[in-house]
């Protein structure tokens, strides 16, 4: 069971996708039961794992391609983090997506990568070794592509487009990294991390900056973020993916992979690269939320404030403090649940109501409640009000920043707490408080669409209540973090 | 023993009879050889891996007296892989090179043609003879040629007839090189060869050998005849020319560096090879990026894919090849060899399906076949992603072994041929995978059986899988391999 665990797992969506791609268009309950059938299977054996993991166990699966090309499948604290989000928000992205086609047309392509996507990101949560790490990271790239192009429109084209055209040259410079740091240290594992004393310190700076511009690309750093608001014209389940679940979750995933168990926190700050980081990632969130508050398109100001919440996980991991990696981690999950809240209502208001910008809102608090509650508890967790998710993760990296020594930080936080109210309560504003456009309208008439944005809102309100409680996320990121992953 | 034999005769057999027999009887002849000739390439290989190299003394004198065949792991590898595409190739002529479709003459000429290549490729796989591997050579370089005519076209013709003085010339250097080898030590035998003093005349001979086996490769700068030849001719022979052809005079360039004359293998000479197939990769790259038909994208593509392999070179031989890094060197070309092999053979063969469906290769007219037919392309940008060198297929396992032994041996510039060759590969197959996936459509497509459109799918998948499971064939290809270094990294 210990190694078949992982490989089941991943073949929970690698099953489903393999199928659905050979399913005709019309058998809609086929595919719909295979997708939610792997979704709910994966669910399971998560659960399962995390009961048997907080208890000690360990999983481990081993392919080995050629000499130093291993797939190694791991099951490690940070690994089930990473996994239990992205099954969670799969399924209820599944659920949400399945409503939002309905009976459109290449249902069965769509579905098809949808669920490659899903596996390539399980895979990369399960990835033991860099190598691994890689190519699932590839995988991810290539499956997403087709999501990202799916209307086969021109902005879609294009979006697909500069989506390729960012993240290649990023995979490019991040295998440079893992095959000149392997050529010195042979391959790197997470668990035992490499030891670089015997390496030019120059060197290593460069390895670092490629590691980090290779995952940055996917986690948006500015300026590698250009693709991300480009992609919103992709269909709302997709923005969903990229913007939740997977894609800008790999990179910051990849980050804390980076700092923590391949370069170790020490060794990042001997080499001095945490605190350039840390600006990075300072920079990407208040740059995010200026750019931000300039767009009228509501997917588009979602974009970029994920451009800047993002790199919140990023900042955690610079800042190479216990309390600050605690709140970045769980940052990694509440953003995930704030975001795809904000993004399956943004889908339902253009999907019931027709509304793209945002002064379409304009009193829709009234027509569509249900809703607008969820984007309004959304919003109002990521500008940070307490109890809500945001602000048990700007607490934690608040404090986090004061145990590094990095008062700065505090300034950053308060800077982007402002600008993302800034940004997000004239939406409030007008969903509640502005009179509907006489010829407004929209109804909720949808539950696969509302009941999924209904279940992550009330989630960004329990994972703040219950942020004391030993299986909330909080609890679990302190346990990764006292396990070892701090410094 | 016996595989090895009928590797040899099964096609050649076939050839005669899809020429001898009755017209209804011939398409079937050939189709019954290709199948036989599967089985026999399958045989030798199984038998390669359970015992070790097959080896055949002909008249059972040894040399150099006699001649010795021998089927090492890359040998047969490259058997298994020529198979496969044939097999693909045959499937897709039997619909794409009908005589009610190519007209008689194509389809009369092309399974003799195809069969006599076939049986040449083995022979030039298992021959460790240089004058042997001549007489191979010759044959495959009389048949491509004529497959690159077979249309009968003007242009095809004058193709044909540019490539046929190139493999002539290359031919001919060759064949000077023979001569100068065999004045020097008596032998043409490669083990032989092997173990013999170097000679005053070696340096030479290996160099104009080596000439004429870059002309017939195709590497920068003798490129200048593939691109219009490869996309004159019908596309499964496209297929047979890109895929395989090169592959056998690559093979013997690896034979002669690594083991005829390793000796020889000074660091200058190999700077300059792997140079000039750098310069491929990019060279090749930036013309594929800026063609307008699909077919000679494709074209352009297998110049800078060949040049990739002369990397192995410097990474592998001379005094690398004792190094610890040799094992993963070397076996990182020859897996690009096969996976380029594969995926090559589907990007032509969907190529033909798409000439069949829409008549045209232009990007233009092609733009939104994506939605009519799906099959293709997702075999289409499945072999891209082979080429491009993206995991999970096996142009990344090659790449990556490559890659790691730069690093390893401290020559990382060719790293950067690696990486930017493979970001141009990603610039220059983007462009007809957008143009496929666009929403309207250029032409309305005419109907494609689901069995053609397999054809080049399961190709493609082939050449991922070659990258998921990699293992096997990496210790394959280690059977019999000079054997100067330690196992990988």
């Amino acid at each position: 069971m210990t190694t078949a665990l992982p490989v089941l797992v991943l073949m929970t969506s690698l099953v489903p996708a393999a199928i659905t791609f050979f399913l005709a268009q019309d058998s809609h309950t086929l595919r719909n039961t295979l997708q939610l059938g792997g979704a709910v299977l994966k669910l399971g054996l998560i659960v399962w794992m995390l009961f048997a993991v907080a208890g000690g166990a360990a999983y481990e699966a081993e392919f080995p391609l050629a000499p130093g090309l291993v797939v190694l499948l791991r099951v490690d604290a940070l690994a089930l983090l990473f996994i239990s989000l992205s099954a969670t928000l799969w399924f209820l992205t599944t659920i949400y997506a399945i409503a939002y086609f309905g009976t459109k047309a290449e249902l069965s392509r769509f579905f098809g990568f949808f669920s490659l996507c899903v596996a390539a990101t399980t895979g990369l949560a399960l990835s033991g070794s860099l190598i691994s790490f890689f190519i699932f990271f590839e995988l991810l790239t290539l499956s997403t592509w087709p999501l990202v192009a799916h209307k086969q429109d021109k902005p879609s084209l294009a979006a697909a487009r500069v989506y390729f055209a960012f993240a290649l040259p990023g995979s490019a410079a991040l295998l440079w990294a893992i095959i000149w740091l392997e050529s010195a240290t042979g391959p790197v594992l997470f668990t035992e991390p490499p030891d670089l004393s015997g390496l030019d310190p120059a060197a290593l700076r460069a390895i670092f900056a490629l590691f980090i511009i290779g995952v940055g690309v996917k986690a948006a750093l500015v300026p590698l973020h250009g693709w991300l608001p480009a992609a919103m014209a992709a269909p709302a389940p997709v923005s969903a993916l990229l913007h939740a679940v997977a894609v800008v979750k790999a990179g910051a995933f990849g980050v804390v992979r980076v700092v923590y168990d391949v370069f170790g926190a020490e060794n990042m700050t001997a080499l001095g690269v945490g605190t350039p980081l840390a600006i990075v990632a300072s920079f990407t969130i208040v740059w995010g939320s200026v750019r931000a508050l300039q767009q009228d398109e509501i997917k588009k100001r979602l974009a970029f404030s994920t451009v800047s919440q993002v790199s919140y996980v990023v900042l955690g991991a610079a800042l190479a403090s216990p309390l600050a990696m605690i709140g970045g981690l769980v940052h990694l999950i509440h953003q995930g649940l704030m975001k795809i809240t904000l993004f399956f209502c943004a889908g339902i208001y253009d999907e019931r109501a027709g509304i793209k910008r945002i002064d379409g809102l304009n009193g829709m608090g009234a027509r569509m409640p249900l809703t607008s509650v969820c984007f309004s508890i959304g919003a109002m967790g990521m500008i940070g009000l307490p109890p809500l998710a945001g602000f048990v993760s700007k607490f934690y990296l608040g404090l986090g920043a004061l145990e590094a020594a990095a008062p700065w930080v505090l300034v950053v936080l308060l800077a982007s707490t402002l600008l993302n109210a800034a940004y997000f309560l004239p939406l409030l504003y007008r969903l509640w408080f502005l009179p509907a456009a006489s010829n407004a309208t929209g109804d909720e008439r949808a539950p696969g669409l509302v009941g999924p944005a209904v279940i992550t809102a009330a989630a960004i309100v329990g994972v703040g209540v219950l942020a004391a409680s030993p299986i909330s996320p909080l609890g679990w990121a302190t346990l990764i973090v006292t396990r070892g992953y701090g410094p | 023993m016996i595989a090895l034999i009928a590797g040899l005769t099964l096609p050649l057999l076939a050839a005669l009879a899809s020429i001898a027999l009755p017209l209804r009887a011939r398409v079937p002849a050939a189709l019954l050889g290709v199948a036989l000739t599967l089985i026999a390439s399958l045989w030798l290989a199984v038998e390669v891996w359970h015992n070790g190299p097959v080896a055949l003394l002909l008249g059972g004198w040894p040399p150099p007296i006699g001649i010795a065949l021998q089927a090492d792991g890359l040998g047969a590898a490259l058997g298994v892989m020529t198979a496969l595409v044939m097999v693909g190739v045959a499937l897709a002529a039997r619909v794409e090179l009908a005589p009610s479709v190519a007209g008689a003459r194509a389809s009369f000429g092309f399974w003799p043609l195809m069969l006599l290549l076939w049986g040449a490729l083995n022979a030039v796989f298992v021959s460790r003879d240089l004058f042997n591997l001549y007489v191979g050579l010759e044959l495959i370089t009389l048949t491509a040629v004529a497959l690159v005519a077979i249309s009968g076209k003007a242009q095809a013709i004058a193709a044909a007839l540019r490539y046929l003085l190139f493999a002539l010339a290359g031919s001919l250097l060759y064949l000077a090189g023979v001569v100068l080898t065999y004045a020097a030590h008596g032998t043409l035998d490669i083990t032989l060869l092997a173990t013999r003093a170097p000679a005053p005349g070696d340096a030479l001979a290996l160099g104009l050998m080596t000439a004429g086996l870059l002309a017939k490769t195709a590497l920068f700068p003798f490129h200048v005849w593939l691109p219009p030849a490869h996309s004159a001719a019908p596309a499964p022979a496209s297929a047979l020319l890109s895929a395989l052809v090169p592959k056998a005079s690559l093979l013997i360039v690896l034979r002669l560096w690594f083991e005829a004359m390793p000796d020889l293998a000074a660091p200058s000479a190999l700077l300059v090879l792997a140079s000039l197939g750098a310069i491929a990769v990019i060279w090749g790259g930036v013309l594929a990026l800026v063609q307008k038909r699909l077919k000679l994208i494709v074209a352009y593509s297998t110049v800078a894919q060949l040049g990739y392999v002369f990397l192995v070179l410097p990474l592998a031989g001379g005094d690398g090849a004792a190094q610890p890094w040799a094992a993963g060197a070397w076996t990182g070309g020859i897996f690009q060899m096969l996976s380029h092999g594969l995926a090559k053979a589907a990007m032509f063969l969907a190529a033909g399906i798409y000439l069949a469906a829409v008549g045209s290769d232009r990007l233009g007219d092609l733009r939104g076949q994506a939605r009519a037919l799906p099959m293709t392309g997702f075999a289409f940008a499945l072999a891209a992603v082979t080429l491009m060198g993206l995991p999970p297929s096996g142009g990344f396992t090659a790449k990556y072994l490559l890659m790691t032994a730069a690093f390893a041996s401290g020559q990382w510039a060719w790293a950067f041929v690696l990486v930017g060759g493979g970001l141009l590969a990603a610039a220059y197959l983007y462009r007809p995978l957008a143009a496929l996936f666009a929403r309207e459509v250029a032409r309305t497509p005419r109907p494609i059986s689901r069995l053609w459109q397999a054809v080049p799918l399961v190709l493609a998948a082939l050449s991922i899988a070659l990258g998921l499971l990699s293992a096997v064939p990496f210790d394959f290809l280690q059977i019999g391999r000079p054997d100067q270094a330690a196992e990988g990294l």
